[in-house]
């Protein structure tokens, strides 16, 4: 019994572990997480995957013996005590009872008896009588014994469903790993590449495997995650994808995700076909298919490639899809492009106090520029210009790791809506050639007419000399020049005169790349500096891109895929049949209450008034079994 | 003799019946049957066999405890009141003066709120005075909270549906709405039992509970705006969820109550208030049978769970995080009925662990929510 109550408080704990670690997670994200020495010596004590460790197996092994051991022991007392109406007590064992009345009565005892009967049946009880050896008559009588059932329907139980879990459980697996008949594959190579040794023919009688399946293709495997690898589970069929939908409510937030799948089978007349989604899954041939997850199936996307640091002021075009790779640049510094993932639909809050609605933001591509040594940044693009605090501006993220946050360069729309105004606007400040226009033009303006020849060219020249060195990078670089050149005490009234001089021109720049493109020019207003501004700090921001390449998804053709997961469980009739056991068990335990009855008519001896004993038990004493006592004792009272 | 067998011939429930009982039941299988009339088309046969299975329910359960039957009608008549009030616009519910400060649902719900709050007060103060008229007050303030929170929620439900028709949804999707059930059942439960037992005296513990879930649903309406009606993601779009949600806070409320009741039993134990709190064999009796409910429904609960999991996630048990963690309720208080039922173990150690195991409940109710993720991410704070 205590070993019963501890085992279920060891159970308890151990799993706790389970649910504060996260499980099943790919490896990287622990070794990152833990460390090389922790991660070893995690992986060591199955902490990955607790629920599937050897120990944690071995609790559950000892807690079904112990159950079943108690079952052994205790089941032929129980199923005695819930036949016998304990015909065999005494006078002298009666009168040790706790609750117990003698009564006297003038009945004749065949009356007395009569009436006893009576009121034994209409409490529902059953009895059987008993003669004893002093002539005395016994009832001995039952009612709620059914309750003895309840212990053996709960503890069976749990036998059963911890039976039916072994059945789904990975044991069979891990037994075929430990012997070398099976080994995990953890490489990523093609389905038809995995060797046998990481097959699961269709024989497999339990497995819980995933597919992903793109829009208009058709599988005959699924794949099993196992720790940091997998194993290729192949089916007694072929699934097809015909169509994957996600239907979103109108606040963006998605309603339904389903996939027409198409079941091709040599067993079946013609294909199966079928609309499977979240909460309505397909069983066909012992094995149930289930609406998972989706990914992108590899989208086709047209890219604009603009050049930030070249003076160019036209994109280059680049075409490539979801999972696949093209190559921007050349020779060593060329990189290599990896399209991830394509989202169509992104529901965001862009208020600032986000206290506003989410919202569908449109289409975003996220993707990696990988070097020639390897290493990669991350970025996520967004297609459409984002709205935030009223005003447009493209959006583009970059992280130099997964752990990182995003970092984001905003881009400030041109009238059209468009990333062309700023495009050109940092083709100008790029171009060297541009900047005695633009020191000519801030001239005109900024300096009185009366000045001299000379001290116009020395600003011209001094205004070069600041595009020149902010456009090798942004205000930061200015910052670096102030602060060689400078004393300490007036870097602050330079910094803010060179800002105020950096404004001016590019409002000159700006309106210089609009001439070039024969666009209206800008009116100086407080709309027109804001985007000045924005432009310049875009521009600023741009130096720490970490590329020079700015992908502008210009075109897609969406093509999505849908994860299906594919069980096959042939322990769930079991985990179910206990699972009713289970509940028929601890209603008749919790509510069922056994209670015994004894009534002795004593053998008269002539000349006293007959004597009646009352003596009543139950297995579980508590307050109604006490005040149904009671209220017995004068009713039995009542009735001789 | 005959005389005398009526006399103890305990009677059966048919028998117990008035015509006010078959009234009642009428009643709900009429409402029943307009229900199926009107919507059938948009159930499928769980959720028909839903709603006729609570018309029988609900008329069992009226029958045994006649307050829930008179609770039920009210509910009723005071919804159906408040919807007809909304002519279908859901602007009304701020224009139209009785929905707007009395029984709109955000209006029913805060005065529930505001009424559990009174109702623990005057408990608290009743069981100082000893006063019996006090504690008549409180209980019902109770009652008339547990009203109206319920009046709330069948106007959310009605709500959820002038938002949009594909909205609306039963409210017990997310935190918010299953704290109000929460505080509702658990009310209900020791109602029950006061009324049985007389035990008024120890609502005031048990309205702490309710109070605090009270508090979080204050915290959470005025400072994340949750009272919003969200839709329902597609795995939480089924059948399932009208028995399994309640299930489960059945089970929740039950453990709740009984580690009230145990703080009482452990105060008294020791001195404290044991003149003015029911004895020491009632609190524990109380205590054992609201853990016994609690783990007969929690238990059907969590294999009502893992049947919704089998068809929405692929497999009866995926050793979720809630999942585990209601397996860890769940063998805490079977270790807790094994001491009690085999060992006979009675008195202040039960109570302390009545008193831990509603951490461990509550654990599995909120914090796996907030402190860990996995499939059951409904309700994040």
């Amino acid at each position: 019994m205590r070993f019963a109550v501890s085992l279920l408080t060891v159970l308890g704990i151990a799993s706790i572990i389970g649910t504060v670690l996260k499980q099943n997670e790919p490896y990287e994200n622990y070794i990152i997480k833990f460390g090389q020495f922790w991660f070893n010596s995690f992986e060591g004590l199955g902490l990955y995957d607790v629920y599937h460790s050897a120990w944690f197996l071995v609790i559950l092994l000892f807690l079904v013996m112990s159950t079943t051991l108690c079952i052994y022991r205790n089941s032929p007392t129980m199923v005695k005590e819930w036949r016998t109406f304990k015909e065999q007590a005494t006078e002298k064992s009666l009168n040790a009872f706790g609750q117990k009345q003698i009564y006297a009565t003038d009945l004749p005892q065949a009356t007395a008896k009569q009436n006893l009967i009576q009121f034994l049946q209409a409490k529902g009880f059953t009895f059987k009588f008993k003669t004893q050896a002093d002539g005395s008559e016994l009832i001995a009588a039952k009612t709620g014994t059914h309750q003895r059932l309840g212990y053996i329907f709960t503890h069976s139980a749990m036998v059963i469903i911890f039976f039916g879990g072994l059945l789904d459980g990975n044991l069979p697996l891990k037994v075929q790993e430990l012997l070398g008949h099976k080994k995990i594959e953890t490489l990523d190579i093609p389905e038809s590449d995995v060797p046998e040794v990481s097959r699961l023919t269709t024989l497999n009688p339990s497995f819980r495997a995933n597919m992903t399946l793109p829009e208009g293709s058709s599988d005959d495997v699924a794949f099993v995650r196992v720790r940091d690898g997998y194993l290729v589970q192949e089916l007694p069929f072929r699934v097809s994808l015909k169509d994957f939908r996600i239907e979103h409510y109108a606040t963006g937030q998605p309603k339904s995700f389903e996939s027409d799948i198409v079941i091709t089978d040599p067993d079946l007349k013609e294909p199966l076909t079928k609309t499977i989604s979240v909460n309505h899954p397909l069983t066909y041939k012992g094995i149930a298919i289930y609406q998972s997850d989706f990914q992108d199936g590899g989208t086709k996307l047209d890219f604009n490639v603009w050049n930030l640091y070249s003076a160019a002021d036209k994109p280059a075009t680049l075409n490539g899809a979801i999972f696949q790779k093209s190559v921007l640049g050349e020779g060593a510094t060329a990189l290599k492009v990896e399209y991830n993932d394509f989202r169509k639909f992104n529901i965001i809050n862009l208020s600032p106090d986000g206290k506003g609605k989410p919202h569908n933001v449109g289409p975003n591509i996220t993707y990696k520029l990988r070097d020639a040594q390897g290493q990669a940044k991350e970025y996520v693009n967004y297609m459409q210009p984002l709205q935030i605090d009223g005003k447009h501006y493209f959006i583009s993220g970059m992280r130099e790791s997964v752990q990182d946050d995003f970092q984001y360069m905003r881009i400030p729309v041109d009238d059209d809506l468009t990333l062309d105004g700023f495009m050109h606007f940092r083709g100008t400040m790029l171009d060297s050639k541009k900047y005695s226009e633009i020191a000519k033009k801030m001239a005109q303006t900024s300096i009185a007419s009366d000045k001299s020849a000379a001290v116009k060219a020395q600003f011209e020249s001094s205004v070069e000399q600041l595009l020149a060195t902010f456009a090798q990078g942004g205000f930061s670089r200015v910052a670096e020049v102030i602060e060689k050149a400078v004393p300490e005490k007036e870097r602050e009234a330079a910094a803010r005169t060179y800002i105020r001089m950096i404004n001016i021109a590019a409002f000159e720049a700006y309106n210089v790349s609009l001439a070039a493109n024969k666009r209206p020019l800008l009116v100086n207003n407080a709309e027109s500096q804001t985007l000045v501004q924005e432009s310049l700090n875009a521009f600023s921001d741009m130096f720490f891109y970490g590329t020079p390449y700015y992908l502008q998804l210009a075109n897609f053709e969406h093509k999505e895929a849908s994860g299906l997961q594919l069980t096959k469980s042939p322990g769930q009739k079991w985990v179910y049949l206990g699972s009713v056991l289970l509940v028929l068990g601890i209603f008749s335990m919790l509510y069922i209450r056994e209670r015994r009855v004894w009534l002795l008519l004593k053998a008269s001896n002539g000349s006293e008034r007959n004597q009646v004993l009352f003596a009543m038990s139950a297995n579980r004493k508590n307050l109604d079994f006490e005040q149904e006592f009671e209220l017995y004792r004068e009713q039995i009272k009542g009735v001789l | 003799m005959n005389t005398t067998t009526i006399d103890y011939q305990p009677k059966t429930l048919l028998q117990r019946l008035g015509w006010q009982d078959w009234l009642y039941a009428v009643i709900l299988v009429i409402g029943a049957i307009y229900a199926y009339n009107q919507y059938s088309q948009h159930m499928d046969i769980y959720e028909i066999s839903f709603l006729f299975g609570a018309a029988a329910v609900f008329s069992y359960l009226g029958w045994q405890w006649k307050s829930l039957g008179k609770l039920v009608l009210a509910v009723g008549v005071i919804s159906l009141f408040s919807i007809s009030l909304y002519h279908g616009d859901q602007a009304r519910a701020t224009q139209t003066f009785l929905l707007k400060f009395l029984i709109s649902s955000q209006s029913a719900i805060m005065w529930m709120n505001v009424l559990f709050i009174l109702a623990m007060f005057t408990y608290w103060f009743a069981m100082f005075k000893r006063s019996s008229f006090g504690e008549n007050v409180a209980s019902a303030l109770t009652w008339v909270a547990v009203l109206m929170g319920f009046v709330g929620l069948m106007v959310r439900w009605y709500e959820s549906y002038l938002i949009a028709p594909e909205v609306g949804h039963i409210p017990i999707s997310n935190l918010y709405e299953v704290f109000i059930l929460f505080c509702l059942i658990t009310s209900l439960l020791y109602l029950h039992y006061e009324q049985k037992f007389n035990t008024k005296q120890l609502g005031g513990f048990v309205l702490l509970v309710i109070n605090a879930a009270v508090g979080f649903i204050l915290w959470y309406t005025f400072d994340r705006q949750a009272n919003a009606i969200q839709p329902l993601v597609p795995a939480l779009q089924s059948y399932w969820m009208k028995i399994h949600v309640p299930a489960n806070f059945v089970g929740y409320g039950a453990f709740s109550l009984a580690a009230m009741v145990a703080s009482a039993y452990l105060l008294a134990n020791k001195g404290v208030l044991a003149t003015r709190l029911p004895k020491l064999e009632v609190l524990d009796d109380l205590m054992y049978k609201s853990i016994a409910v609690g783990f007969a429904f929690f238990t059907i609960a969590t294999i009502l769970g893992a049947m919704w999991a089998a068809e929405a996630w692929g497999g009866y048990w995926s050793w979720d995080p809630k999942e585990t963690w209601a397996l860890i309720v769940w063998l805490n208080y079977a270790a807790w009925l094994h001491l009690r039922m085999v060992k006979g173990l009675r008195g202040p150690v039960l109570a302390w662990w009545a008193l831990i195991g509603l951490l461990v409940t509550t654990f599995a109710f909120l914090g796996v929510n907030m402190f860990l993720s996995g499939l059951h991410s409904y309700g994040e704070l």
